[in-house]
């Protein structure tokens, strides 16, 4: 067998979940590699859910979601600091609007208190409203103090770079086709790019874990993609609508369909919850949208839906065991899982990360790096700066002098330093999710073209192959040839 | 750096030149225009079609050519300052205005007035929710009109285009031009919002196809469109189950209405008003807040660039005047409401000093909320008519324009509405 490259460990998947994992795996004298069949990282569920840190009280005292929520949770306290994370710790309310619901309240508050959550405190009316004034149909409302909103693909990114700047490697486009094994044990993994040789393979493949499971002999395990919708509003919108987090009182499905605001101050309205059988739809429909406008109308009567400024789609990976599926394969020596992530997916990664790493070097008897680095430099963006570090930043390059998203103030410098970076961006998209550029009220209507030539000109692509997303969205065409001559 | 100007100009689009010009011709003697785009001229400079400047310059020009016209009025003038290149971070209530650029980094600038030219940016595919996968190839017009004509290359190859306002048109025959097959335009309205002459000349001449009250319900493909599933609406814009067609394409162009760019007048608390979605200004295109004034597509989209320039010089001369202390500050203010039929009238109030200039006119631009046929358009204070005008044809999509002398107004109370009567 023929191997391009060879790891200790490979990792499938750069979501949330496989560069956290990554992250904490190069903490250790491991070789690590992880591959992305798609050109970004963050590109699955990462880049469409609801960008929160739960507290932990929705999930089974004991289950693997409720540990690995709470720890993740106090993960994220920390790491907001090392890896310069966009954190907003916001707390969260679960809205009661009846009696019933309000009785709800206090079994979620019980649950939480045994799973391990701090500071759960039923609000009145009048101390619900004191924080969201929007809220005057509810009755009463359970505060979750420690829960946050974060910026999701910006952790995934940071998780990433970190990783890199401690010797992991990240291949993107390179789609994993099978496995090589010898004695049910797995010695390579063949992707796209060839064969890898590896001692040990995490699976974090999001929807498609079941796929990469089943391709290296373990059928434990199906998941379904779980489609979730969303309205975001301009920020502009944020002051008729909420500040923080509220959710609704819960089903047995979902956390229902929430009102938030993000890091960057747009509200959102969503998800809803419906089964699909493909993991490739991500349509949004009238009728979805329909659904969550008339949920979130439950909590806010007035919706200002002239300030919507984009609607999306995520799948949630729900696995058929109920929880989340953690740690070696039952079927596969060397196969680790990481697998069933849906919420609170996000929130447990750096504990899922903790987990698997630990359980890894554990097995291989690798030994903790004395040197490992665990900042990131950080990274003010130029909206976000005061205005001498803002002339500083332009005096030592003058292209944060030049705006190119005039909706959110990206400037050319902060888009050139996204491609640049060790996990750069190589798409249009991939610069928004990194800068901002595009994620404004105009939707990169004013940026888009420009973002492209910027792209072009760094990547030293011409314009007609820069992609918006995935392999084959480009963006623009050559022009048609001219045939010359009179008619 | 720090200076005080008679006049701060943001944004160096028909709107912003033509004020410059005439704040200059009307006596200021420190102007500036702060344009963010690498060249003067606005959104003209993308608009290579012809069409422009018949009444402002009566004669026929390219969207280029217009703005060229533009630009040379303030060039070689030692009063009149441009930037290019420069965003406008900060518009303050003192008049201070932050901008940045890459050569002189940021910058401060004081002045005694301020004109926002803004213009304004087009509605996208989130504000009208239309349903489907989010893949490349759906882009407002504009973007792809720069795209084709400044930077030179293609959205695509087989095009549907939403909307028929005046760019989507324009871009239907544009592409056309350019090789490309466009399949249809959709409008979801009963009637289009474009002018006549550019139905005829962008889709009859091209054979493509109008829908009107169609919109698309689903955008397809995971990549790249791969085309759409449009469908018939009823009276309320509601797709009609059952009608739905697809079309292939690869590229969805929107031109679903424009909204004036007022984020620096938001930050300004300016009043606003929520049907145009620009500020509330007086004949003189002064805003609610003292010695800031507006102009242009930022105040209220025109359907003409005429209409934009004539606008725009009005703010400029009473941006001068109020520069160099000419202004009256002792005035009646007559409030102007639109009713009946017109949605929107600017001014929205009529500023007058106690002694009314003999030769002033005062303009009223307005837009009907529905087409019409034979109707009368009445300005009136109580039962005190100042204006009847007969109108053969009123559409939503082309602008109103009347003129009553200001001495009209001496009688009168302290409001005037404009209305249309069947």
């Amino acid at each position: 067998m023929e191997f391009v490259k060879s790891a200790d460990v490979v990792v499938i998947g750069g979501g949330i979940v496989g560069t956290a994992i990554l992250r904490e795996l190069s903490k250790y004298d491991l070789k690590c590699v992880l591959v992305e069949k798609e050109p970004d990282v963050a590109l699955g569920t990462t880049k469409a859910n609801s960008a929160i840190l739960h507290a932990g009280f929705d999930a089974p005292t004991g289950s693997l979601k409720a540990i690995t929520n709470v720890r993740g949770n106090k993960l994220y306290h920390e790491l907001e600091h090392e890896l310069d994370l966009d954190i907003k710790w916001t707390g969260s309310l679960v809205a009661a609007t009846t009696d019933e619901e309000m009785q709800t309240l206090q079994e979620l508050m019980a649950r939480g208190r045994k799973n391990g959550v701090e500071g759960l405190q039923i609000l009145s009316h009048d101390e619900v409203v004191e924080q969201e004034p929007n809220l005057t149909n509810v009755k009463g409302a359970l505060w979750a103090p420690s829960a946050g909103v974060c910026w999701p693909f910006g952790a995934a990114i940071a998780f990433a770079e970190c990783a890199v700047q401690n010797g992991a490697e990240v291949i993107r486009d390179c789609k994993v086709l099978g496995f090589v094994k010898e004695d049910g044990k797995i010695t390579g993994v063949e992707t796209s790019k060839g064969v890898i040789a590896a001692k040990y393979v995490v699976n974090a493949a999001g929807i498609y874990a079941d796929e990469i499971a089943k391709l290296a002999g373990d059928d434990t395990f199906t998941i379904t993609p779980r489609k979730g919708e969303y309205i975001l509003f301009d920020k502009t919108a944020c002051n008729s609508l909420v500040y923080g987090v509220v959710f609704p009182c819960p089903t047995k499905k979902s956390k229902g369909i929430l009102v938030c605001t993000t890091t960057h101050g747009n509200t959102f309205i969503g998800p809803n919850a419906n089964e699909q059988e493909s993991k490739e739809d991500l349509a949004v429909t009238t009728n979805g949208m329909n659904e969550i406008m008339a949920s979130a109308r439950k909590l806010i009567p007035n919706l200002p839906m002239g300030a919507a400024i984009t609607e999306f789609a995520g799948l949630r990976a729900v696995s058929s065991t109920g929880d989340f599926i953690l740690g070696p394969s039952d079927k596969v020596e060397n196969l680790y899982n990481a697998a069933g992530m849906q919420s609170p997916g996000l929130t447990a990664a750096p504990a899922v990360g903790e987990l698997i790493a630990k359980e890894i070097a554990r097995v291989s008897g690798a030994a903790a790096k004395t040197d490992f680095k665990a900042a990131l430099p950080k990274k003010k963006s130029f909206v976000r700066m005061t205005p001498s570090e803002q002339a500083a930043k332009i005096a030592e390059d003058k292209l944060y002098g030049r705006v190119i998203c005039r909706c959110e103030t990206v400037t050319e410098g902060e888009i050139v330093e996204a491609i640049k970076s060790p996990v750069g961006a190589r798409t249009v998209d991939g610069v928004k999710r990194r800068t901002r550029a595009g994620m404004g009220r105009c939707q990169g209507g004013f940026c888009g073209p420009r973002v492209t030539q910027i792209l072009a000109r760094e990547l030293g692509i011409s314009i007609p192959e820069v992609l918006k997303e995935r392999a084959d969205s480009n963006m623009f065409y050559e022009k048609y040839p001219v045939d010359g001559g009179e008619e | 750096m720090s200076q005080l100007y008679d006049v701060i100009i943001v944004g160096g689009g028909p709107a912003g030149l033509s004020a410059a010009y005439s704040a200059w011709e009307n006596g200021a003697k420190k102007i500036i225009v702060i344009e963010r785009d690498r060249e003067l001229g606005g959104i003209l400079q993308q608009c290579i079609h012809n069409g422009f400047g018949l009444h402002h310059f009566k004669e026929e020009l390219t969207g280029p050519g217009y703005a060229h016209k533009c630009i040379e009025l303030v060039k070689d003038k030692p009063e009149i300052e441009t930037l290019v290149d420069t965003m406008v971070l900060d518009v303050q209530s003192n008049k201070t205005v932050i901008a940045v650029n890459p050569e002189k980094g940021l910058m401060k600038l004081e002045g005694k007035t301020v004109i926002l030219t803004m213009g304004c940016r087009e509605r996208t595919r989130g504000a009208i929710r239309i349903p489907g996968e989010r893949p490349a190839g759906v882009f407002t017009a504009g973007a792809a009109q720069r795209m084709v004509n400044m930077e030179g290359y293609l959205p695509g190859h087989k095009i549907v285009i939403l909307g028929s306002g005046d760019i989507g048109l324009i871009m239907a025959r544009r592409m056309s031009l350019e090789g490309c097959k466009v399949q249809a335009c959709l409008e979801i309205c009963p009637f289009s919002n474009g002018l006549t002459r550019n139905i005829v000349q962008c889709l009859n001449d091209y054979d493509i196809p109008l829908y009107l009250s169609h919109t698309i319900v689903a955008i397809h493909g995971e990549k790249r469109v791969t085309g759409i599933t449009v469908a018939k609406v009823d009276e309320r814009m509601t797709p009609i189950p059952g009608t739905e067609f697809d079309i292939e394409c690869d590229t969805v162009l929107l031109s679903v209405g424009l909204i004036p760019e007022n984020e620096l007048s938001r930050g300004l608390d300016l009043a606003m008003n929520p049907l145009t979605n620009g500020p509330v200004v007086d004949q003189h295109r002064e805003t609610s807040l003292d010695g800031f004034f507006a102009a242009g597509n930022v105040v209220h989209v025109h359907d003409l660039v005429d209409f934009v320039s004539e606008e725009a010089e009005i703010a400029g001369k009473y941006a001068a005047l109020k520069a160099q202390g000419k202004l009256s500050t002792d005035n009646r203010t007559i409030k102007v409401s639109a009713i009946d039929g017109v949605r929107t009238c600017v001014p929205q109030q009529v500023t007058l000093p106690a002694e009314i200039p003999a030769d002033e006119k005062i303009k009223l631009f307005m837009r009907v909320a529905a087409p019409h046929r034979k109707v009368k358009l009445v300005v009136k204070s109580g039962e005190n008519v100042l204006l009847n005008r007969p109108l053969p044809v009123a559409k939503p999509s082309e602008m109103i324009a009347v003129e009553i002398p200001a001495a009209k107004f001496n009688l009168i109370g302290d409001e005037i509405s404009v209305g249309l009567v069947l």
